[in-house]
């Protein structure tokens, strides 16, 4: 326990500030494409409906691996798109902090955009057709109705996101590599010292991560307690 | 004013048609559950779009397929009361009334307390959708509405969602508020009764069609369609061959009835309502059928009989229902059940195959 506390005060703790980072923003990604992907997705009809959704799903079944390998071919920059975001913009994708959060965004998408589609799918679609009827514009209704009818459903998707976003391994080592003090996230650190017999070190990193999950769990447990509460509201239908 | 539609609509394998001209004042829509009503409400106000046809609101034109015209349902002008009320559930009362109201802040809450004042809300201002009565949530819905000064309001089902005791009251409520607009309202219901204490006009439906139009005590006198004589309530409704000018073979009954008038030319039923029955003690009459084999219901304000047709072989379905008016009461006291029942040549419906 003292090796851990004196490993503790001599840590570099960079990577936590990377990881929470790559979480924030990641999460701030999912959110806003999340929802706007779900949306879009319930207006969708037949057969584009399908495919759309098993494409935006994609990212969740498949190993985060072969996600970042298919990144990797996105934005390497030997290829178009990575040529391009360089000569024009200079960005860099691989190996850098951007491709942190790109990584992390991808992976924990599909979580956002589910929670927030199976939401949507909750609300009464009369509410839509009654703001029509009343003279209120889709946006308005979206804003003002929708969106604050299922907000219990994306606030959970929205943690959940942020957990995945906060821990990824796979995609963000393929992408991002894991360079100290810039891309090495706290789940790459752990691996990283472990491949050094560095347990103690390892330890440390574990313990902070355990502590972020209880976190997440503290929250989602504390949605779902609001949303149970909220129930007697759903009686109206 | 008046609102005249003509559309195709389909969904899936069902297809609707409607041609409507829908009068000043007050309609009904009468149909079984599933044949179209609330879809025909939907593509009125704009939430659904027909796939072709033409719907005008007094000089507006609403909707034109050739025409490309699809005035979207926020710019119509009509109000839609849903089965469900759709009162948005995270606004208390005075935001869902407001909640489509353009302009000054001062002016929404002024036309809104206006409002709530004459529908007895003011009290309510504060409670949401969840905190309220179906009573209560259909006031409001109602507000919200009629708030807009809409041309016209459509009521899809607005007592289905009640249970009877409600029903009752908020049927009074309703025909009082409506009875202070001056607009067109259409109410769709699978309820004759509703629909004959609401509507000035009434359209009939069948399965994705409308079968007939007219007034109130024309439909339910004259139904012509064995679809809508179900509809308007009649119970007793039995296949039928014309033998003559005079004379209709009842096959379902086996039995023969004869009129004075001349009978129209083509139809393949009849229908007697079981109330129209006339008790007859002795012997045999004209139009009659004998009460030999029946079954008795007492229920606590009415007694009815089912009576078997006079046939070797019938099924329990084919039974006629005979529902014993009040005034013959004693009669039936005094002398038993009847040896037979009447037909009243007046009262039998003529009916044709709908669509």
């Amino acid at each position: 326990m003292r090796q851990l506390i004196e490993a503790a005060r001599t840590l570099d703790w960079r990577p936590l500030w990377i990881s929470l980072k790559t979480g924030v923003l990641a999460t701030a990604v999912c959110f806003v494409l999340g929802i706007l992907a779900a949306w879009r997705v319930m207006y969708c009809r037949g057969k584009h409906r399908s495919v759309l959704d098993a494409v935006l799903t994609l990212p969740m079944v498949l190993p985060p691996t072969v996600a970042g390998f298919f990144l990797l071919l996105f934005f390497s920059r030997r290829r178009p798109l990575g040529i391009f975001l360089f000569d024009h913009f200079g960005i860099k994708i691989v190996q850098s902090q951007a491709g942190c959060v790109i990584a992390a965004s991808v992976i924990a998408f599909p979580l956002m955009y589910r929670s927030a589609r199976a939401a949507f799918e909750q609300v009464d679609i009369n509410l839509l057709y009654a703001g029509r009827t009343l003279g209120m514009t889709d946006s308005e209704i979206f804003f003002k109705v929708i969106l604050p009818c299922a907000r219990p459903g994306i606030t959970s998707g929205t943690v959940l996101a942020f957990a995945r976003a906060i821990g990824e391994y796979g995609a963000t080592s393929m992408l991002a590599g894991n360079i100290p003090g810039k891309t090495a996230t706290i789940s790459q650190r752990i691996a990283m010292v472990i491949q050094d017999q560095d347990y103690i070190t390892a330890g440390v990193w574990v313990a902070v991560m355990l502590v972020i999950a209880l976190i997440v769990l503290a929250a989602i447990g504390h949605i779902s307690l609001r949303s149970d509460a909220g129930r007697g509201e759903q009686l109206w239908k | 004013m008046e609102m005249k539609a003509s559309f195709r609509i389909s969904a899936g394998d069902f297809s609707l048609q409607a041609k409507m001209d829908i009068a000043d004042r007050r309609n009904g829509i009468l149909g079984a559950s599933g044949c179209g009503k609330s879809m025909t409400l939907k593509a009125l106000a704009g939430i659904l779009t027909p796939d072709e046809g033409r719907i005008e609101l007094g000089d507006r034109i609403l909707f034109d397929s050739r025409a490309g015209i699809n005035v979207p349902a926020r710019e119509r002008g009509i109000g839609y009361l849903f089965q469900n009320y759709a009162l948005f559930p995270n606004m208390n009362t005075e935001q869902n009334i407001g909640a489509g109201l353009r302009g000054g802040k001062r002016e929404i809450r002024e036309k809104v307390e206006a409002i709530m004042e004459r529908l007895r809300l003011t009290e309510l201002s504060g409670h949401f959708p969840s905190q309220m009565s179906g009573g209560q949530q259909q006031r409001v819905a109602l507000a919200r509405i009629l708030v807009r000064k809409p041309e016209v309001i459509l009521l899809d089902e607005p007592f289905s969602a009640l249970d009877a005791y409600m029903q009752d009251a908020m049927q009074q409520e309703l025909m009082e508020i409506l009875s202070e607009y001056d607009g067109i309202t259409v109410m769709v219901s699978h309820d004759r009764d509703i629909l004959y204490r609401f509507s000035e006009k009434l359209f009939v439906m069948g399965q994705g069609c409308f079968l007939r139009t007219g007034t109130v005590k024309e439909i339910f006198a004259e139904p012509v369609y064995k679809e809508a004589a179900i509809l308007t309530g009649c119970k007793n409704i039995g296949r039928a061959v014309r033998r003559d000018d005079h004379t209709i073979d009842v096959v379902s009954w086996g039995i023969t009835l004869h009129t004075s008038y001349i009978l129209p030319s083509q139809f393949s039923y009849i229908g007697y309502r079981a109330h129209d029955f006339v008790p007859v003690y002795g012997g045999r009459r004209e139009n009659c059928i004998r009460l030999a084999k029946y079954e008795k219901a007492e229920l606590p304000f009415e007694v009815n009989y089912y009576v078997a047709p006079e046939r070797e072989e019938w099924k329990r379905e084919e039974m006629l229902s005979w529902f014993v008016q009040r005034e013959d009461w004693p009669l039936l006291r005094e002398k038993g059940v009847p040896d037979y029942l009447q037909f009243q040549e007046d009262k039998i419906l003529i009916l044709r195959e709908g669509l």
